[in-house]
């Protein structure tokens, strides 16, 4: 049961990550990322009321405790997180290089604009 | 009325960057170098020695200079032809003609350069499996039967520098522009080149590890 949990989370982990590097940063991808972060504060604040519930949960999916439940829940979101930031940094890199390009273009003569050369 | 524009990238060059453009001027009058924001001199250095300078404010990589330098020469309207060429004088001016021609018979619209073609190119062996397996991955990748996918000297008729946009700004742009250009279907033969290893380009070049850069680079888009 546990290698089924296993596969299951990579899968998500693997498609996720794709999802979420192919797409850029569109309001689509915006809004799942939120409503990732909704489920997550809700998660969070029903377990510090009701510990048992994630034992419960764990437990339905074959997985020992709770606490790594959670633990398996945090590398997925850490992977997810290292996927957006990796992709919003090639952006600002692009457009970083194309600012930079057109101040060095504009800056530069342009020697066939004055035959005298 | 047809021009030719050698573009240079260069990065804190400044010792050899000058003899590159003096071998060049000859053969070729249109010459831009891009300074990739280098802290020494090389920008006075190579506009002294009589050729253009693009300076990139910050320093961005050898794949972006590339690209700031095809689209400075496509502002050129009498610009037909763009050879890039490397700074550190690995390349030979003779080889550059003789590819220009090749360009300019119409014989194709890109002309890449080869040390695999001849063997005029000494190298380790090392070195040769690196880029053998280079080759093979772009081959794999592309479909394109190149013997050397990581040669700095190529020669690019106008209408491909137009189609060309690199976005990888370090060391993964050479299989980028082989990526772009089995996309756009254009006529492209290899042309051989002799590649002279000095202490200097050694030095400077690539070390092998690097290319564990371009791989991830490449698959991280």
């Amino acid at each position: 049961m546990l290698i089924v949990v296993q596969i299951l989370l990579v899968c998500a982990v693997v498609l996720v990550s794709l999802v979420l590097m192919r797409g850029g940063s569109n309001a689509r991808h915006l809004a799942i990322r939120r409503i990732m972060l909704l489920l997550f504060a809700t998660a969070a604040v029903l377990s510090i009321f009701f510990p048992e519930v994630l034992s419960t949960v764990a437990s339905w999916l074959g997985i020992g405790r709770g606490t790594d439940l959670v633990l398996y829940a945090l590398i997925v979101s850490f992977l997810v997180f290292m996927a957006t930031s990796y992709q919003r940094h090639r952006q600002t890199e692009i457009s970083l290089t194309k600012l930079a390009r057109r101040i060095a273009i504009d800056e530069t003569e342009r020697p066939w604009e004055s035959p005298s050369r | 009325m047809s021009r030719t524009w050698v573009v240079i990238p260069m990065y804190n060059e400044s010792t050899v960057v000058v003899d590159v453009i003096r071998g060049l001027l000859p053969t070729f009058p249109n010459v831009v170098c891009i300074d990739d924001g280098s802290t020494d001199e090389c920008a006075q250095a190579a506009r002294d020695a009589g050729a253009v300078v693009v300076q990139h404010p910050i320093n961005l990589g050898q794949g972006a200079a590339l690209q700031t330098g095809i689209e400075y020469a496509l502002q050129d309207p009498g610009m037909d032809s763009i050879v890039t060429f490397d700074a550190d004088g690995q390349h030979r001016v003779e080889d550059a003609r003789e590819m220009v021609e090749r360009l300019s018979s119409g014989e194709a619209d890109i002309v890449l350069g080869s040390r695999f073609l001849d063997d005029r190119t000494k190298m380790g062996p090392v070195k040769r499996l690196v880029l053998k397996t280079a080759a093979l991955q772009s081959k794999l990748a592309t479909g394109m039967d190149l013997t050397d996918a990581h040669n700095g000297l190529r020669a690019i008729s106008r209408s491909v520098a137009e189609d060309i946009h690199l976005t990888q700004n370090r060391m993964a742009h050479a299989s980028e522009l082989v990526n772009q250009l089995a996309v756009l279907e254009h006529r492209w033969v290899e042309h051989p080149v002799e590649i002279i290893y000095t202490d200097y380009s050694k030095a400077k070049g690539q070390s092998l590890l690097n290319s564990v850069n371009i791989l991830a680079e490449l698959f991280l888009r």
